[in-house]
């Protein structure tokens, strides 16, 4: 596909690096020119210096040929115009990122009258990502498929679990549970198990389940699936407002501390239930009287990622708290940061790039059998993808142990019409399903893709 | 610096050495030379080494500009070499610095020959000799990055290494299409040239070979005289390809897209156009008693002009018997180049018009010391740092320049052969003054000097960087 990226910062760059990895065409639109040449020299892509809402420089771009157009500026009203000359000069499709709360309220308004594809919010998505994650605290990460009727979760196997030391063999014949374990995180290394595969302490386990057997198999290997009834967020930003607004409508309690006075005031306003605290969180004093030490879950969302860390992993030690979420805008030692044990980890830019790329697969197969869905799991080594069957395939009526599969690819799920099969040897795909695949290789486009 | 990476890249040009090899190994079984055995044992030495070095690829891929730049200095230093052997192991040209002479006089499309009698090579050597401009002109690492599955952002680090010019951008958002668009402009003006020179009654071996030296603006001529025998047509169809390949590649590209008006508003070729069409008209007027007629004296001046100021340097008259002023119009055509983005060689003209803008400004700012003014080209901004990089290069240039010239000093010739003997060979023209004119050659020449010329041709084509990054020793340092 071609595409072209306005906007060159963090967003900007993953995109770059995850579209050009998968092939497509891009032309990335920056008003900086460093911020173009450190694109262009890391990346097969091309760069244009200019104002991506400028008819001409997206001329110079090609529009006219281009099948999309993604606005990641800082700008949301500089988005949205270079989505409008987009749409006007090139018909084509356009994703903006629209970050501003008042524009957020009207957001299917402006997505229907302008004629966008898609409209991200990085904050908004981040903090529903943390929500989700805040309902069920013994998961690290919870994606879902299937408009929700299955849902790939993600634990650490503890010192005192049960599954330490068991093959995959007998973890189902023991639970008896519907559930699939997809994927294996050990070290640095992604595995795709079989059978015989042994868990071993520090395995970071993902698995794929219906939410009801989930919660099942969670309570039978010991581990606590009560959702959290009160949450401290520290930093009173944008995420931390809308987490807010989110976590208030679930009935968990709230409580905000931030620096800022008048962003007090702003957020006492915004959000009448929330407890809003002024003070600086990074003294301990602070913490402690807001009771950090019975907090059920703690959130650090500071515009500061060292000092998010500190936090987190201070709330760690003091506290005990079910879930500690910290928030990572800008470091990119990701592997060094989750050994800091500083809790789940949320970055905002890869949400965002997520979600677009979410988007950019769904636009490149319009037709026939094609991924509904598309998550990437530990570190982006794994991916798991959705697919639904629309037509006739070699895939199609074959009992999956006879389908010649590629090497690290696993079948989790199949969805009938509603009803979750999870699969074993004689299991077939049939026309209208639509089917779980997990595996480490990269840029399956087709349900075709997963046979040799 | 990654020397696993290095090598890995080194195997699939020598894997590429040797595929070009089997050309001339065909013209041999068409002429039945014998000299062909020897090019066919080179290739398939070349390739099988070329296969050692590819059979594992590097886990450790990083590359940065660094590995970028010194891999093309290597590459085409090792072409060079390889590239040679057939030469001496046939006897064609018995000693090896000389056939090393010839060779990267080829592929860095200089077309400086050491050889005193053209003729007396085989149709097998001969053709070898011109198509090493035709791989030369493009790029061995276009036409790599074309055809292998290479992928990553290092590729474009290859790409701008090679290519000639102040700033290096791509046609298309991907290097491998980019690099395909070019080759097959390319391809397609030089099986035009080859067609519309054996209509025009040249022999078909003779176009083939003279349409890739026009093509990669290299120069050598199959016969002892250049192109002076051919017929007028023949001569005006040479004069015009010669033009049209040290036009900026961008302008076929926007032709190619139906984009005309971006394509004529290239600054660039513009000036061009007028500096040849100018300097052929002075040229002309100038050179007027020397010839039988109108038409001879403008053919020969417009041939000389088009085949100089693209740095290919084919020749139907020798020049040095010209008056001073056609001479000195010559000399400075030979600094000017072509256009950046083409297969010519030289300076490049768009270096110069970066030059003369960047000197108003600054004598502007005597007038009014406040003054800002940025330097724009084709309406775009150019970036300070690329104002600054085209700055040095001039210094560089003269650098190296200088030192070759003092190196040269060491031989028996006077003045003017040596100045325009570096100065032919650095820009990649071929002729130049004096001894080593259009009618004689760089046969003469002490193999010290030699190899101070093949050293200038080198960095003369990769536009000097990537040679002089090779004498840094912190290149070399592993990482």
């Amino acid at each position: 596909m071609k595409i072209i990226i306005v906007g060159c910062g963090k967003v900007g760059l993953t995109l770059i690096k995850q579209l050009s990895a998968e092939k497509h065409d891009i032309t990335v639109i920056d008003l900086r020119n460093d911020a173009v040449s450190e694109a262009t020299n890391s990346y097969d892509c091309m760069g244009i210096v200019g104002n991506g809402a400028s008819y001409s420089v997206q001329k110079e771009a090609d529009i006219d040929n281009t099948d999309l157009l993604i606005a990641v500026t800082g700008n949301d009203e500089l988005n949205l115009l270079c989505c409008l000359i987009a749409k006007k000069a090139g018909n084509t499709a356009t994703i903006a990122r629209v970050r501003n709360p008042v524009y957020s309220e009207e957001i299917s308004y402006i997505k229907e009258e302008l004629g966008l594809s898609m409209v991200i919010n990085p904050e908004f998505a981040s903090a529903q990502e943390i929500a989700r994650i805040l309902r069920f605290p013994s998961a690290d990460k919870i994606d879902a498929f299937a408009h929700g009727r299955v849902e790939i979760l993600n634990f650490v196997i503890t010192e005192t679990s049960p599954l330490k030391g068991m093959t995959l063999i007998d973890v189902s014949k023991k639970y008896k549970c519907e559930v699939l374990i997809c994927a294996v995180e050990r070290g640095d290394d992604a595995f795709i198990p079989n059978g015989p595969f042994i868990l071993r302490e520090n395995d970071r386990v993902s698995f794929v389940a219906a939410p009801r057997y989930a919660r099942e198999f969670f309570e039978k290997i010991g581990v606590d699936t009560h959702q959290v009834k009160n949450t401290m967020i520290v930093g009173g930003g944008m995420i931390a407002y809308y987490l807010a607004t989110l976590l208030r409508g679930q009935g968990i309690n709230v409580k905000i501390i931030d620096s800022d006075r008048k962003r007090c005031e702003e957020l006492s306003e915004l959000l009448p239930k929330a407890c809003i605290i002024n003070g600086d969180a990074t003294n301990k004093d602070i913490l402690t009287e807001e009771g950090i030490e019975s907090c059920d879950s703690f959130v650090a969302l500071t515009g500061i990622d060292e000092a998010n860390i500190f936090l987190a992993m201070y709330a760690r030690n003091v506290s005990k708290a079910k879930k500690i979420i910290t928030k990572i805008n800008r470091i990119s030692f990701d592997d060094m940061i989750s050994s800091f044990q500083a809790g789940s980890v949320i970055a905002p830019k890869n949400i965002t790039s997520d979600y677009i790329l979410q988007q950019v697969r769904l636009m490149q197969n319009t037709i026939g059998s094609n991924v509904e869905t598309l998550y990437k799991l530990v570190d982006g080594k794994v991916e798991a993808l959705e697919f639904s069957i629309k037509e006739q395939s070699p895939v199609v009526g074959i009992p999956l142990m006879e389908l010649k599969l590629k090497r690290n690819l696993l079948i989790a799920c199949i969805n009938r019409g509603g009803v979750i099969i999870t699969p074993n040897g004689q299991s077939t795909i049939q026309i209208g399903d639509t089917v779980i695949v997990v595996t480490t290789q990269k840029g399956l486009d087709d349900i075709k893709d997963i046979l040799e | 610096m990654n020397y696993a990476f290095v090598f890995y890249i080194l195997g699939w040009v020598l894997i590429l050495e040797g595929a070009f090899m089997s050309l001339p190994c065909i013209t041999s079984i068409i002429y039945q030379e014998k000299s062909g055995i020897w090019f066919l044992l080179v290739a398939l030495v070349s390739a099988l080494a070329g296969f050692l070095l590819i059979r594992k690829k590097p886990k450790n891929s990083q590359f940065f500009a660094k590995e970028g730049f010194a891999v093309v200095g290597l590459s085409w230093i090792l072409m060079s070499l390889v590239g040679a052997l057939p030469f001496t192991l046939s006897k064609e040209i018995p000693n090896y610095v000389d056939a090393v002479f010839e060779t990267a006089s080829g592929f860095t499309t200089t077309g400086a020959s050491i050889l005193a009698d053209v003729e007396a090579l085989s149709h097998t050597a001969l053709l070898w000799r011109s198509f090493t401009h035709w791989i030369g002109g493009m790029g061995v690492f276009v036409f790599l990055l074309a055809v292998l599955p290479m992928v990553g952002g290092y590729n474009m680090h290859l790409m701008r290494a090679e290519s000639p010019g102040p700033s290096v951008g791509k046609l298309v958002p991907k290097v491998k299409e980019s690099a395909k668009i070019l080759y097959m402009i390319y391809f397609s003006m030089t099986v035009a040239e080859m067609v519309l020179l054996i209509i025009a009654r040249m022999p078909v071996f003779d176009a083939i070979c003279i349409s890739f030296g026009t093509a990669g603006t290299g120069g050598f001529g199959i016969r002892g005289d250049s192109c002076a025998s051919y017929n007028a047509v023949c001569q005006w169809i040479i004069t015009i390809f010669m033009a049209l390949f040290g036009i900026n590649f961008n302008f076929y590209f926007f032709i190619l897209r139906k984009k005309f008006k971006d394509a004529f508003s290239i600054e660039e070729v513009r000036w061009y156009v007028a500096l040849i069409l100018m300097s052929t008209a002075l040229i002309t007027f100038n050179t007027w008693r020397y010839h039988e007629g109108f038409e001879e004296a403008l053919r020969t001046a417009a041939f000389q002009v088009s085949s100089i100021i693209t740095t290919t340097g084919f020749g139907t008259t020798d020049f040095n018997l010209w008056p001073s002023f056609s001479k000195t119009l010559l000399l400075i055509l030979m600094l000017t180049g072509a256009c950046a983005g083409s297969t010519g060689g030289g300076l490049k003209i768009s270096r110069f018009i970066i030059w003369w803008k960047s000197i108003k400004n600054e004598l502007e700012v005597f007038v009014h010391p406040r003054s800002v003014k940025a330097v724009e080209m084709d309406g775009k901004t150019i970036e300070r740092d690329t104002v600054k990089a085209v700055s040095v290069y001039m210094v560089v240039f003269l650098l190296v320049y200088i030192i070759s010239v003092l190196f040269l000093s060491l031989d028996k010739f006077d003045l003017v052969t040596n100045f325009t003997a570096v100065l032919a060979t650095i820009n990649n023209i071929g002729p130049g003054l004096g001894e080593v004119g259009p009618c004689g050659a760089y046969t003469n020449l002490s193999y010290f000097s030699k190899i101070v010329l093949i050293f200038d041709m080198l960095a003369g084509r990769l536009e000097l960087y990537p040679i002089l990054l090779l004498l840094t020793p912190g290149v070399w340092k592993k990482h």
